[in-house]
């Protein structure tokens, strides 16, 4: 479609990032993206570099795999140990670090990890190999879950008895909660997250501008998108009324996607979920429900872990919070960086610090640090 | 989070999924997340599953105001420019 | 047994071999602590040894690939182009092929005569002859198919002097063509996605291409690589680290098909960190460049071929990216593996 390649116009973009560039903000101004996908557009358009020196967007808990606790790993790693199951992940989770390792040294030592685009990848496995538990790691938040929604009803229709999910939904509203619940959070206003947004609608957000007072806008995802949302935000907070508009027009309707909402609530229903880095939030996660629980990988291969305490040193916690930028972690780039992450923030390649470790010249002072010695 | 890419699509195929392209590439995806798609909508594709149908009058709009937004800029750094010129002559 | 979270563990991982910057910590800190020599220390594509006056390169690789034929290619092709474009990358004339392979049991013979007649067709395009070899069967299940093994030698060019730390300020950054192909073809067969679409390997002999170049150009050519593991990301880095340079990457110069933008966006992959066979970077004097660039479209077949950056001193060895929006970042070393993410 043409429309979506005029966006993309080299000089569309550059005369929006000097637009950026030469924003007047009277104060500082700090702006918070929950989205992963969103650390990864703008730090790949190098938009920070463009920002004026006065605005400041922080990344937030945006990253469902960064938020995946240890022990989920861990059960997962054990399932496959003591069950021989095979584990169908997302791509993303394989260097998420468990208490011993991750994924890929999982499959270093033999056993069947396999990773797949769509959790109808993992069906198909469980299809081709019949004598074979297939286990599908069902991590990511609202955008996610009605994909393996979806893909569960299809087991069942199938009467695929080999197929099973180690369920980690989470949802980003109750995380926005408990972050602007801190008093000590220092965030003026959100690039709410366009795909999360795409199956949520607007409503949800609402509190943020009403209870909260802060100015959001869900926006898209082209460095275009981004530009405009965080222009739309800065003439949000000049105006001084806070309200929850939609940048991402094209995709996202206010009431959402019914139908896939439908899917969700048919299959799970909220619970208290553990965050790395956050710990436990109220009703912050899915579970599947009691009619599909034949599902439930955990029930189905019921294994003992030891609970994990957060790595020691790791300010991920607090960096997700926007309280702390990654350089101010004594691990950032030391102990912690993408070829051995400690924290959630430095697993994933869009994590706050994995993307800040990336593309910003001043997070280092040599290259690679370790490589060094 | 969460990746997701506009595609057109191509071919129903029933009864629940289509064949979907972006790029000269096509993909197979699910369509049982979305209502009412036919052969040239454009979906939202994430994890193999289209999860909106785009709003293309919508996209166009967007398009619109950025390039107003754009036009606008340009002409400004054509003012200060001249601004700038204007104490040498 | 506790073991940090971050470290890599004590097993060989399938990132040590993705070009990333766990491999070249494997070289640096196993490798090269049994086998060091002055001729490997430069960890250049292949190696440059001189007998009895000669100026000769010698390199190996080995190919493992899944799955054996791919659209554009299969493990034969790949095998002798390998080889071959590592030593033109060290400014030589590729002579001679050594083949091993290892077959797995049950292995179809007509596969292994499509493979054979492929490294025949490819090593008559390069001009090499495969001049001894090996053959060893593997019991089903210990290998992939086929594994196989070159090693090639070729003599340098006179008045030329190649290598991944010439690099200077003043130099230019030409890549021959569009990026990524080989790895997108690979992949989209590799991952049942069912992507439909002409994507095919890049998979090609270089030296029709780079000889010209060198013949003409001389010393004026300062680096040669082929981006394969890691892509044009992770050769740059290996460039501007052993040259301790900074380069300068124009990122809406770097010709990408639209397919493999297409896939690359599906997949949530950078084009400048997938793998290419059949392409090479040129460092080469500011003055040449685009004469360089002039000589590979219009006599050379390599109509995308494009001046894509600039070397500047600096000691930190950085890629830094000029962004198509107009912002700046750095393009680092890839971590690992090339893994399809979705969020």
């Amino acid at each position: 479609m043409r429309t979506l390649e005029k966006l993309r116009e080299p000089g569309l973009l550059r005369t929006l990032t000097r637009r950026l560039r030469s924003l007047k903000v009277s104060s500082p101004v700090t702006l918070m993206e929950v989205c992963g996908t969103h650390t990864m557009a703008i730090h790949r358009a190098g938009l920070p570099s463009v920002f004026p020196p006065n605005l400041h967007v922080l990344s937030g808990p945006g990253c469902p795999v960064c938020v995946t606790p240890t022990e989920y790993l861990d059960r997962a790693m054990a399932m496959a140990r003591e069950y021989g199951v095979m584990l169908t992940t997302f791509g993303d989770m394989m260097r998420v670090p468990g208490s011993s390792g991750n994924l890929t040294f999982l499959r270093g030592e033999g056993y069947p990890v396999e990773v797949v685009y769509s959790p109808l990848g993992a069906l198909d496995l469980a299809r081709e190999h019949q004598e074979q538990q297939v286990v599908f790691l069902a991590v990511g938040f609202e955008t996610t879950a009605p994909t393996v929604a979806a893909t569960v009803k299809y087991a069942r229709e199938q009467q695929l008895r080999n197929f099973s999910i180690l369920c980690a939904h989470k949802l980003i509203p109750p995380a926005l909660e408990v972050l602007l619940a801190d008093p000590e959070i220092n965030v003026d206003g959100f690039i709410l997250p366009g795909h999360v947004s795409v199956i949520l609608g607007s409503e949800p957000y609402r509190f943020i501008a009403e209870k909260h007072h802060r100015a959001c806008v869900i926006t898209g995802f082209e460095p275009a998108d981004v530009a405009q949302g965080i222009l739309m935000l800065v003439e949000q907070l000049r105006s001084g009324e806070p309200r929850v508009e939609i940048q991402y027009r094209r995709g996202v309707r206010p009431e959402g996607n019914a139908r896939a909402l439908k899917f969700v609530d048919e299959l799970f229903e909220p619970a208290d979920a553990t965050w790395r880095g956050f710990g436990l939030i109220p009703k912050s996660g899915l579970v599947l429900r009691e009619a599909f629980s034949e599902f439930d990988a955990a029930e189905r291969f019921p294994v003992e872990i030891e609970p994990q305490p957060e790595p020691a040193g790791c300010l991920c916690g607090e960096v997700v919070r926007g309280k702390v930028a990654p350089p101010e972690c004594g691990l950032f780039a030391r102990a912690c960086t993408p070829d051995t992450p400690v924290g959630p923030c430095m697993v994933s390649s869009e994590g706050a610090c994995a993307a800040f470790y990336r593309y910003s010249p001043q997070s280092r002072t040599s290259k690679g640090g370790s490589d060094d010695d | 989070m969460c990746l997701g890419i506009p595609m057109e699509v191509v071919a129903l195929i029933p009864p629940d999924r289509a064949r979907v392209e972006a790029g000269s590439v096509s993909t197979e995806v699910s369509l049982q997340l979305v209502e009412n798609v036919s052969v040239g909508d454009y979906v939202i594709v994430h994890a193999g599953f289209a999860i909106q149908v785009m709003d293309l009058e919508a996209a166009e709009e967007t398009y619109q105001l950025l390039n107003e937004l754009a036009e606008a800029e340009a002409e400004m750094e054509e003012e200060a420019a001249l601004n700038r010129e204007a104490p040498r002559q | 047994m506790t073991r940090s979270p971050g470290d890599s563990g004590d097993r060989i991982l399938l990132a040590h071999g993705a070009g990333g910057s766990l491999m070249h910590r494997l070289i640096r800190e196993l490798l090269l602590k049994y086998l060091d020599s002055p001729e490997l220390a430069p960890l250049d594509d292949a190696a440059e040894l001189r007998i009895e006056g000669d100026r000769l390169a010698f390199s190996t690789d080995s190919f493992v690939v899944k799955p054996l034929f791919f659209p554009g290619g299969d493990i034969g092709s790949l095998a002798v182009s390998g080889t071959v474009n590592d030593l033109l990358m060290k400014g030589a004339r590729p002579a001679y092929l050594s083949l091993g392979l290892v077959l797995e049991e049950g292995l179809p013979i007509a596969d292994l005569a499509r493979i054979l007649e492929s490294i025949q067709r490819t090593s008559q395009a390069a001009e090499v002859s495969v001049v001894t070899g090996d053959t060893k069967v593997v019991p089903r299940g210990e290998a992939d198919g086929v594994f196989i093994n070159t090693a090639g030698i070729g003599s340098i060019l006179p008045e030329t002097n190649v290598g991944g730390s010439n690099a200077r300020p003043g130099d230019a950054v030409i890549v021959s063509g569009g990026i990524g192909e080989h790895g997108i073809a690979v992949m989209t067969e590799r991952n049942g996605l069912k992507l439909g679409g002409d994507i095919a390997s890049d998979a090609a002999p270089l030296n029709r291409v780079v000889l010209p170049i060198l013949e003409r150009f001389g010393g004026a050519v300062h680096v040669l690589r082929d981006p394969t593991r890691g892509g044009v990301a992770a050769s740059l880095n290996e460039i501007a680290d052993a040259s301790h340079v900074e380069i300068a990457l124009e990122e809406s110069a770097v010709p990408v098909r639209e397919q493999v933008n297409a896939v690359c966006e599906l997949l949530g992959f950078d084009p400048l960190y997938v793998p290419c066979e059949g392409r090479f970077l040129a460092v080469v004097d500011g003055a040449v460049a685009d004469g360089v660039v002039e000589l590979l479209r219009a006599e050379l077949d390599c109509p995308l071929a494009t001046r894509i950056g600039e070397v500047s001193p600096s000691d930190a060895g950085l890629v830094q990216l000029h962004t198509t929006s107009g912002g700046r970042r750095i393009l680092d070393m890839p971590a690992g593996e090339l893994l399809p993410r979705i969020c």
